[in-house]
């Protein structure tokens, strides 16, 4: 609860198919602390750009928020109106897209399409303090300021990814969701966007939410980590610990996948498919592929819990240990 | 199951959800059938000049009343209606056949071939259909018979459906079906009727619509202007008739608002079968009205 | 916007007037072995009464400059020369006035008319179709779409029948014909434009009401795929107005292909208007080309015909320039290639 700035409880996004609910994001809670950086990791079809979304209320139909609690600074950023919700994008909540390459405006220059930002927050900004600010900024992310003038096709992917930073720290907001900020990008650019990312988060102090399923990537940038699996966050710790010391049996698997450069030996997969969240399997989730699956596990839904300090896992294998 | 499979089961699950389709056709159906039978009922000579008295108001004996040569207009809509019916058709047809041709052509070969192809299909676009038909059927505007009529119009009715056909061909050609057919055993003629066909045939489709589209619209075009066959009573030159006799001053709404009935049932007709093939095309579009 | 893409857009521009002009030479010409258009000439001045002798004299013209015994090309060279002076010769349907004096006189009245109601029916119909698509927007624009769909199929030529039936004949609201009323004497004051705003209303809401339907319909197409886009999603996450986000982001940029659109459509366009001033008399270039063909008056139908032609390619011209100031990456593309 100390110096917390974003606190989720219970989020739950479902989308409404013609073949039925589908529960993208099935009760979620965790909270982010300031100046904090928080890693959401998960394969693909976990739910975790959707929570990503759901945060900034920009999902659409449809699929719907069902319920839950996001709060940030006071507000419930479920229950607030719709003109609300946009003071409260990029001002105090900001997004860092993971497609940057179509993320900007292709017929507007750069320098306008971050000054826009701005000027629909704030009134009365004099040009000149508008100009300023962008120079700042692209000064801050390690661009040029030849670039205010370009458009978005005469630059690069990092470059671009650079630009969607600028603008979402344009307004010093509170927290930053970087929705897999590096994925369209090879690894040398990757590098720099996340050096840039580093550097930035450590100048302004600002909270980053950073969505991925690279979990190599998370441990070099993250403080602490949520796994999710299904719509359900099955684990959340630092991350160190979550590496050393991984608690349930999904986030062991995941851990262990990536090839090392020491060992050769065969690709490591976790066996089976991602299940389909129109059915998911009962009771947990993971069941069907975990590796240490007791008769438990088929019927009752596991609840997250904290095991240890700052340690919440949702698994039975730990709920036995507490009985 | 193959391309053709899944096409052939897609489409017709989801013609029944069209509406705008099956409107369109069902509106181009009723003319025909109106032409099929209104021909077996009413005498096609009755549409001939002298077939009874002008100047008559619609009455029991003349449904829809003479015009001021005498023919009777009921059975000049009927054959009218046929007439422009197969000019549209035969003419879209032959500007489809053109289109295919150069569209392929011009797809599969690219090069030198489909410079010059594209090349004269956008200048050709350019130059309004009107004015060169204009220039064309002026010449021999005493001789118009509806063969000639249907080849003059056919000539510049193919431009747009090749363009899309040319469009069509090279992504075909780029995409993988060709290769993967082949891997999988299917030998040419098969890969040509299983693969490629199918996934031509929603463009085929709409490149017939639109060629029969801009036919009638440069047939009604030029026989505004009085320039169609002379002696053959289609829809458009019963309007030009009905223009040039007043009949709209003379009070004699029967004779020139029903083939304009006609003519309007027929563009919507077309119109909402080519939106109605839009839809299958780009699946996005469907879900608005 | 590069020297080489105007250069690339101009060269583009005389192709068409050079192949339009070119068809419109040749034509008459693979008709038969006589000339026709000299027979033409004696038996439509015949007919209309006048003299022999001048009618020999223009045959006379007409033959040193076009005559068979002269080579082709040469006849060519002469045609396209003429041309460039916009020279088109005699008109024999109004003898003896000149092709250029008629056509002189028609062009502003449908310049007028054609360009008004294409600047309204692009504009609104675009508004409106965007509108259509945004899904803020007010409910009864839905209620209008199969309204205005099913008029954007009737070619504008029959829709001017009804209007005039309509509004002119019955209920005598508009005029049946003309460019203004007959008696008044042209002027520039007031009551006279009125008048003429008066006789064009007609003709120009059949355009307009055909226009607006297609626009329409193809910019909610076009809207309807952009806002699918992942620069609108980014636009919202930045927070930014809702009006805003509609136009600067997703009307501007569904704003190019219909752009493109108007430039590929003109010509059937312009032919549609062509139409319509005939249903109402107007005394702009489709009248004139209706008293052409009946009068058997080639000189002035290729008159008309080219006229029409060039001002279809400069308009198309003028749009190429603008594109790229809509956008930016056209340059960047073809430069590229």
């Amino acid at each position: 609860m100390k110096d917390e700035v974003l606190r989720v409880i219970n989020l739950r996004v479902y989308y409404h198919t013609s073949l039925g609910q589908l529960k993208a994001v099935d009760g979620v809670t965790f909270s982010i602390n300031s100046g904090e950086r928080f890693g959401l990791v998960g394969e693909s079809g976990s739910g975790k750009s959707t929570l990503a979304f759901a945060l900034m209320r920009l999902i659409k139909p449809p699929g719907y928020i069902e319920g839950g609690e996001v709060l940030l600074d006071g507000l419930d950023l479920v229950k607030i109106s719709d003109d609300e919700i946009r003071n409260v994008r990029l001002a105090k909540i900001a997004l860092v897209p993971q497609g940057a390459m179509n993320s900007l405006n292709p017929v507007i220059r750069i320098k306008d399409q971050i000054i826009d930002g701005m000027v629909d927050h704030v009134e009365d900004i004099p040009r000149n303090t508008l100009e300023k600010r962008v120079h700042d900024l692209l000064e801050r992310v390690g661009l040029k300021h030849e670039v205010s003038h370009k458009f978005p096709h005469e630059l690069s992917g990092g470059m671009k990814q650079r630009v969607c930073l600028a603008i979402a720290i344009s307004l010093n907001p509170k927290v930053i969701i970087a929705d897999e900020p590096t994925s369209a990008l090879d690894v040398v650019v990757q590098r720099q966007v996340m050096l840039t990312l580093d550097q930035m988060q450590k100048d302004l102090g600002v909270s980053v939410l950073l969505v991925g399923h690279d979990i190599g990537l998370m441990a070099q940038f993250v403080d602490r980590v949520g796994v999710m699996y299904a719509g359900k966050l099955v684990e959340v710790d630092s991350v160190k610990e979550a590496l050393k010391e991984p608690l349930h049996p999904y986030t062991k698997l995941l851990i262990t996948c990536p090839p090392s450069l020491e060992e050769k030996g065969e690709f490591k997969g976790i066996p089976g498919l991602p299940p389909l969240l129109l059915n998911p399997p009962s009771g947990c989730v993971f069941h069907p592929r975990c590796p240490q699956v007791m008769s438990r596990c088929c019927a009752e839904v596991p609840i997250l819990n904290e095991i240890s300090p700052g340690r919440f896992v949702a698994c039975h294998l730990y709920n036995e240990v507490k009985i | 199951m193959n391309t053709f499979e899944k096409n052939w089961k897609g489409a017709t699950a989801y013609f029944r959800n069209n509406p705008k389709l099956i409107a369109g056709v069902s509106i181009i159906l009723a003319l025909v059938l109106f032409w099929l039978i209104g021909s077996l009922i009413v005498s096609p000579a009755r549409a001939q000049p002298i077939s009874g008295l002008p100047d008559q108001p619609p009455s029991l004996k003349y449904l829809l009343g003479t015009d001021s040569n005498g023919r009777d207009l009921l059975a000049v809509i009927i054959v009218g209606t046929g007439l422009t019916l197969r000019i549209g058709f035969l003419a879209g047809a032959i500007g489809l056949g053109i289109a295919i041709a150069l569209g392929f052509l011009s797809g599969y070969y690219g090069g030198f071939l489909d410079t010059i192809i594209r090349g004269v299909v956008d200048v050709l676009l350019t130059i309004p259909a009107l004015a060169v038909l204009v220039v064309i059927a002026a010449m021999i505007s005493g001789v118009i018979t509806l063969n000639l009529m249907i080849i003059i119009v056919a000539s510049l009715s193919w431009m747009l459906p090749t363009r899309t056909i040319r469009a069509q061909v090279l992504t075909m050609r780029e995409k993988a079906y060709i290769p993967m057919a082949k891997i999988s055993g299917m030998n040419n003629i098969e890969i040509i009727i299983k693969e490629l066909i199918p996934n031509l045939l929603p463009y085929l489709a709409a490149g017939f619509v639109g060629a029969t589209s801009a036919a009638v619209l440069a047939t009604i075009g030029l026989e505004a202007l009085g320039l169609g066959p002379q002696s053959l009573p289609t829809l458009g030159m019963t309007i030009f008739w009905a223009v040039s006799f007043s009949a709209m001053l003379r009070g004699m709404w029967w004779w020139w608002l029903p083939p304009v009935i006609i003519i309007a049932a027929l563009f919507v007709g077309l119109f909402l079968l080519t939106a109605g093939l839009d839809e299958i095309a780009n699946p996005k579009l469907r879900r608005v009205v | 916007m590069t020297f080489v893409y105007v250069l690339k857009r101009f060269g583009y521009f005389i192709l068409v007037v050079f192949a339009a002009a070119t068809l419109i030479f040749l034509l008459p010409r693979l008709a038969t072995e006589r000339n026709p258009i000299v027979q033409r000439m004696g038996q439509t001045a015949a007919a209309a009464g006048v003299l022999s002798e001048g009618v020999q004299e223009m045959q006379k013209a007409w033959e040193a400059k076009f005559g068979l015994d002269q080579p082709l090309w040469k006849q060519y060279l002469h045609y396209i020369r003429d041309l460039a002076t916009l020279e088109f010769g005699y008109s024999l349907a109004y003898y003896p006035a000149k092709v250029k004096d008629q056509i002189t006189n028609a062009l502003p009245w449908t310049i007028g008319l054609f360009g008004t109601a294409t600047l309204i029916s692009f504009v609104f119909g675009s508004l409106g179709g965007a509108l259509l698509a945004w899904p803020k927007a007010p409910r009864f624009l839905q209620y209008l779409l199969p309204f205005v769909l099913t008029l954007s199929a009737v070619p504008y030529y029959l829709l001017g029948l009804v209007l005039l039936f309509l509004f002119a004949f019955t209920t005598g609201i508009f005029p049946l014909s003309g460019g203004y009323s007959i008696g008044i004497v042209p002027s520039l004051s007031l009551p006279f434009i009125l008048d003429i705003l008066h006789h064009s209303i007609l003709p120009g809401l059949a355009m307009v009401l055909a226009g607006i339907g297609f626009w329409s319909l193809q910019m909610r197409g076009l809207m309807v795929m952009g806002l699918e886009e992942n620069y609108i999603t980014f636009a919202e996450a930045k927070g930014l107005k809702g009006i805003r986000v509609l136009f600067r982001y997703a009307i501007r940029n569904a704003l190019l292909p219909q752009v493109t659109s108007l430039a590929i459509t003109l010509g059937q366009m312009i032919s549609g208007a062509i139409l319509v001033e005939v249903v109402f008399g107007y005394p702009g270039l489709g009248t004139l080309l209706l008293k052409a063909v009946s009068g058997f008056d080639y000189n002035l139908i290729s008159g008309i015909v080219f006229i029409i032609i060039l001002i279809i390619a400069m308009t198309t011209f003028l749009l190429d320039l603008i594109y790229p100031l809509l956008d930016p990456r056209i340059i960047y593309r073809r430069e590229t290639r």
